[in-house]
């Protein structure tokens, strides 16, 4: 019985090595029809540009080409790693990406757990509808936005503060402020869609967890801490080493949106370094190297966080 | 009845007080934050709308005074502003379209489990969301194309998303039985006629969903065109064109044959009219696709 069973394996493979993959592509052509386009695209615009990672290990000259150009081993990583502007950018980046860890990330989770104790169904709705509208609009408009609220001679926000009797202050001229305004207004733009998945994972706790707290005397402060919080806890966790993933990222259209001649300490990060250098000097080898140097870093948080997630007992992020 | 009845004449204990007072405090709460993303819009609504003269005095808030629409006659006078608006329209229309062809197709492909090869197709498609080349090898991979400074740059590079086909390829898996395409196959029925005729009409929102993503994105994003559009200055898309406008204050309002509404030169004025002009389309379509991003986004939050 068993040895039969074996057989029949035996010859099953043995018929499916025979003709392999011209089988399956008989059998699935359409389906690899489909894909043509798709990895094609793939391919092209996301391979290719590996490829041109090698001139961070060249000296590229736009005139000889990618293989004309001679190698020069890791010569221009030296050279970017001993430039003065590279450590600002790197402490920049980490500066403004831990401080929207520390002031962002909280932000929905608070919002969602006053959502949440809020009963009147079309008042939640109308206030989430608010709430979300930042997530819908481009830098360039926030940035707009920003200039007309908080300039110092005429921006409402200035105006408001001179009326009652106040000197205006620099929101977006001084680096101090600067920072604080970037933060804030990031702070604005992620608070109320980022409520969306702790909302979800709010409606998913058990009532009896609530009836049993509320029969055991906790009032709504207590529920909240009690139950609440633990229940969506682990997807607060997901989400926090998430970012821990994200934190040399940072997205060049918030800074440059946001940028002005006046306060240019904080805005000095590695995506606009990379643009100052690449594409408005030329510099590509330098650009290139450093746009490696801070893809490597990423992913390796990545990777990092989706082991801790894992280690943690939380569904990992790959 | 009875239940209202004694609503109505519970006594006013001192638990039922304050737990009015917290619901108060948590409604109040909520407003003022709210409001922090309805006032901004207002303000500069207002700006755009009221005479010169008392947007320069700062004398407007919420509300407009002396209501004129010169600024937005002049904005639409700009002809740069109108054709970038063109512009704006045709590659977020090409790009969407590509986009949402590409993750449908690629999608339901890599669904299927018979399909050989499906895991490294996927991976290949997935490793490109956390390990970019970056800009520049992108930015010199337009110039090797002969791609900078032409439509292609803004539709083709981004057209396929890896986060957006994970979202539905998720949903297709849960929301299309596989005896449903198995059934179709003993049918004698195509991969393309079960495509277009079975799995397409039963994710229309999914596939509203998506196609919203991509539009979004293309509509909101700029940085590409600030680095792939240099000399061509009728290709810049809105979002770039308010950029110079509003934000690096690098172009002034031409105006083109327009005495009556070249009156106006506050540049407070015209970039509040700019940014209202801009926000628009978006607001108008917004409280309709709503609830697609937030199905969306939910989507995406369930691991492939």
């Amino acid at each position: 019985m068993k040895n039969s069973e074996r057989m029949t394996n035996q010859i099953r493979t043995n018929r499916g090595k025979k003709n392999g993959f011209l089988r399956y592509l008989q059998r699935d052509w359409q389906l690899y029809v489909l894909m043509i386009l798709p990895m094609l695209f793939i391919l092209v615009f996301k391979f290719l540009p590996y490829s041109g990672l090698s001139i961070a290990f060249k000296d590229y000259k736009v005139a000889k080409g990618y293989s004309g150009s001679p190698w020069v081993g890791f010569s221009v990583f030296q050279k970017v790693f001993g430039k003065r502007d590279f450590g600002q950018a790197v402490g920049n980046t980490l500066l403004l990406n831990i401080l929207d860890l520390v002031f962002s990330f909280p932000m929905p989770v608070i919002l969602a757990l006053i959502l949440n104790e809020i009963k009147n169904r079309y008042f939640k709705s109308v206030m989430q509808t608010l709430l979300y509208l930042p997530h819908f609009l481009s830098w360039v408009i926030i940035g707009g936005i920003g200039y007309s609220l908080f300039s110092i001679s005429s921006g409402v926000v200035n105006v408001l503060i001179q009326n009652a009797g106040h000197s205006p202050i620099p929101f977006l001229q001084d680096n101090t402020w600067w920072l604080i305004s970037y933060v804030l207004i990031g702070v604005w733009q992620s608070m109320g869609w980022g409520t969306i998945i702790y909302l979800a994972a709010i409606t998913g706790v058990n009532s009896e967890l609530y009836e049993a707290a509320r029969v055991d005397g906790a009032g709504r402060l207590k529920q909240c801490l009690h139950v609440t919080l633990p229940c969506i806890r682990s997807t607060i966790v997901t989400l926090l080493i998430m970012n821990l993933g994200k934190l040399m990222g940072g997205s060049f259209e918030r800074i440059y949106a946001l940028a002005n001649a006046k306060a240019t300490e904080f805005t000095t990060t590695i995506p606009v370094l990379v643009y100052r250098w690449g594409i408005e000097s030329g510099k590509f080898s330098e650009a290139t190297a450093l746009g490696l140097f801070q893809s490597v870093i990423g992913l390796f948080l990545v990777v990092l966080a989706d082991y801790i997630a894992k280690r943690l007992g939380e569904d990992g992020l790959i | 009845m009875q239940y209202s009845k004694n609503q109505r004449h519970r006594a006013w204990t001192r638990a039922r007080a304050k737990n009015l007072l917290v619901d108060f405090f948590f409604y109040a709460l909520l407003l003022a934050i709210a409001m922090t993303c309805l006032l901004p819009f207002i303000h500069i609504f207002a700006k755009s709308i009221s005479k010169e003269a008392y947007v320069i005095a700062n004398k407007i808030f919420l509300i407009p005074k002396g209501i004129n629409f010169d600024a937005y006659k002049k904005v639409f006078q700009d002809a740069s502003i109108v054709r970038s608006l063109y512009v704006s329209v045709v590659v977020t229309a090409a790009f969407t379209a590509i986009g949402t062809f590409l993750t449908i197709s690629s999608a339901y492909a890599l669904s299927r489990v018979q399909l050989k090869g499906r895991k490294v197709m996927t991976f290949f498609i997935m490793f490109t969301m956390y390990f970019t080349a970056g800009t520049i090898p992108d930015y010199l991979l337009m110039n090797n194309l002969r791609m900078l400074d032409t439509w292609w740059c803004m539709i083709l590079p981004l057209s396929f998303a890896a986060y957006n086909f994970l979202i539905m390829k998720n949903n297709f898996k849960a929301s299309i039985p596989d005896s449903l395409i198995e059934s179709a196959l003993i049918d004698g029925a195509s991969h393309f006629k079960i495509l277009s005729h079975i799995v397409v009409p039963l994710s229309k929102p999914i596939i509203a969903t998506i196609s919203l993503f991509y539009a979004v994105g293309r509509w909101n994003a700029y940085s590409d065109a600030l680095f792939y559009i240099k000399q061509r200055v009728d290709l810049r898309p809105l979002q770039l064109k308010l950029y110079y406008l509003v934000v690096a204050a690098s172009e002034s309002f031409k105006a083109e044959g327009g005495a009556m509404a070249g009156q106006i030169t506050s540049p407070e004025v015209l970039k509040a009219s700019c940014i209202i002009f801009a926000t628009l389309p978006i607001i108008c379509i917004y409280p309709f696709v709503q609830r697609y991003f937030v199905q969306g986004t939910m989507i995406g939050a369930v691991k492939g």
